[in-house]
């Protein structure tokens, strides 16, 4: 996978998180947090988790987002998960 | 934020859902009268919020046999299956869970939480798989997160979604633990256990089924799902709960495999735990006697359970698909669950209150467990009332 396969990623990650928390496309980045910043609860993340798992058609396990804060970590998490399979 | 401050931040959070401090969540019981009533604060309650299916709590069997047991063998065990905590009724208890589910084994395990806890932990490990259903009980996730093996999730009751995320597991479905429950604690509903069988043969994984609300509740001898839908043999492993239609508190997980044994040597919610108490032990034998025997029970249960969903149905709430002993009237938000249930309190009657994200779906639920126990009467009373409050909710 490559770099455009990140930006990406970013880009769909970016365009949901705006739907679910109720902001503009344009103030989130990469290195926005989605719990302190986008109040993203557990709720909205397991049910983000299997959008994206049917777009890349991939599993995520849940016990790999523990770490995850921002939306550069689920982004790199993603590519990861999508480089491997 | 330091680690007091937030448990701060969340008790802050309780209160703005609880202003006034009645307390929907651990409400004082003041006294138990009987299977269906008892006082809070100065009411009489019609109790509907509680797992009593069968309505057993008071059976002159199980008392009996929990008395004979205290004064025979004391208060407690003192210790863990794997030392002392062994006695007679531990063993017989479990003899008698694996001949009802004509299995070759049983575990006896000290709640019905620790039963999830470890069976799944003692089952998976890290670098497996579990597959579980979004919905399923907090027991189930915690034994996974305490396995360290990979959780997946398939949409709550979705065969073709669970399908899909098999297929993506690719050579890791061998390693793949399926889980899923007999019913579903919070709308009631059950899992579509033909389906899932069907792909689990398929992909050659294994599957545990919890039967904690559907024990005593399904099939003709109250097996669960699994004697209802005749699929007895094609799950590897059952996992259940006293604490519901048993009335006591333990837990259970059956098996054909032989391996089923090994779980005494790795699981540490089995191992590092005080056994049950031999008048727990002793009462739960006897329930699951009355359980076995309990056809007219359950079909007063089924009874009540059709005259309540019907009733609720009619007025216009929205419930779960499946008419069960479990009837949630879901709402829209959680200030309206909140002010239905203490409306129905000020009717007494108490329900369960259950909102995000215990809730599925960051739904708010009024939530009804009905017994066999309730008359047909109390059943009306209950129906009526939520009819007369319905102008509460409607949107």
């Amino acid at each position: 996978m490559s770099e455009t396969d990140y930006d990406q990623i970013v880009q769909l990650l970016c365009d949901r998180l705006a739907d679910l928390s109720k902001t503009s496309k344009e103030s989130i980045s990469p290195e926005t947090n989605l719990i302190t910043q986008l109040s993203i609860d557990s709720i909205k993340l397991l049910g983000l988790i299997m959008e994206i798992e049917d777009a890349f058609d991939i599993s995520i396990p849940i016990n790999a987002l523990t770490d995850i804060q921002t939306v550069h970590e689920l982004a790199e998490l993603i590519h990861k998960i999508k480089s491997a399979s | 934020m330091n680690l007091l401050e937030k448990l701060d931040a969340a008790a802050a959070a309780r209160k703005s859902l609880l202003p006034d401090g009645v307390g929907a969540f651990g409400i004082p019981i003041e006294e138990v009268y009987s299977a269906t009533e008892a006082r809070i604060g100065d009411r009489r309650v019609l109790l509907l919020g509680t797992n009593n299916y069968l309505g057993l709590t008071f059976a002159p069997e199980c008392i009996q046999a929990a008395h004979e047991a205290l004064d025979k063998e004391g208060t407690g065990t003192t210790g863990s299956r794997m030392a002392n905590g062994s006695y007679f009724g531990h063993r017989a208890l479990e003899r008698e869970f694996a001949d009802f589910y004509q299995c070759s084994g049983g575990i006896v395990f000290t709640t019905g939480y620790q039963a999830n806890l470890g069976t799944i932990s003692g089952l998976v490990g890290p670098g497996d798989t579990v597959l579980i259903d979004g919905d399923s009980h907090a027991s189930i996730y915690d034994g996974c997160i305490l396995s360290g093996a990979d959780i997946v999730r398939f949409r709550h009751n979705d065969v073709a979604d669970m399908e899909k995320r098999l297929r993506r597991l690719g050579e890791r479905v061998e390693t793949t633990l399926i889980i899923a429950e007999g019913i579903y604690s919070m709308l009631g509903d059950q899992a579509p256990l033909a389906e899932i069988v069907e792909l689990k043969n398929k992909y050659r994984c294994i599957l545990l089924l919890d039967e904690a609300h559907s024990l005593g509740v399904l099939g003709e001898t109250g097996q669960g799902l699994v004697e209802q839908t005749g699929l007895l043999k094609a799950v590897d492993f059952i996992t259940g709960t006293f604490s519901k239609s048993l009335c006591s508190i333990g837990g259970f997980c059956v098996s054909n495999h032989p391996q089923l044994e090994q779980l005494r040597y790795v699981s540490h919610p089995y191992i590092f735990t005080a056994s049950p108490s031999p008048a727990t032990i002793a009462s739960t034998r006897a329930a699951l006697e009355l359980l076995r025997k309990g056809s007219h029970l359950r079909t007063q249960l089924w009874k009540n359970c059709t005259q309540l969903y019907a009733q609720l149905k009619e007025t216009g709430y929205q419930l779960g698909p499946d008419p069960g002993p479990v009837i949630a009237a879901i709402l829209d938000t959680p200030q309206q669950a909140l002010l239905m249930w203490r409306s129905l309190l000020e009717h007494n009657i108490y329900v369960n209150l259950i909102l995000p994200p215990a809730a599925p779906e960051g739904k708010s639920l009024v939530r009804c467990s009905v017994n066999a126990a309730h008359t047909s009467e109390q059943i009306k009373y209950v129906g009526d009332t939520f009819a007369k409050l319905y102008n509460l909710v409607r949107s």
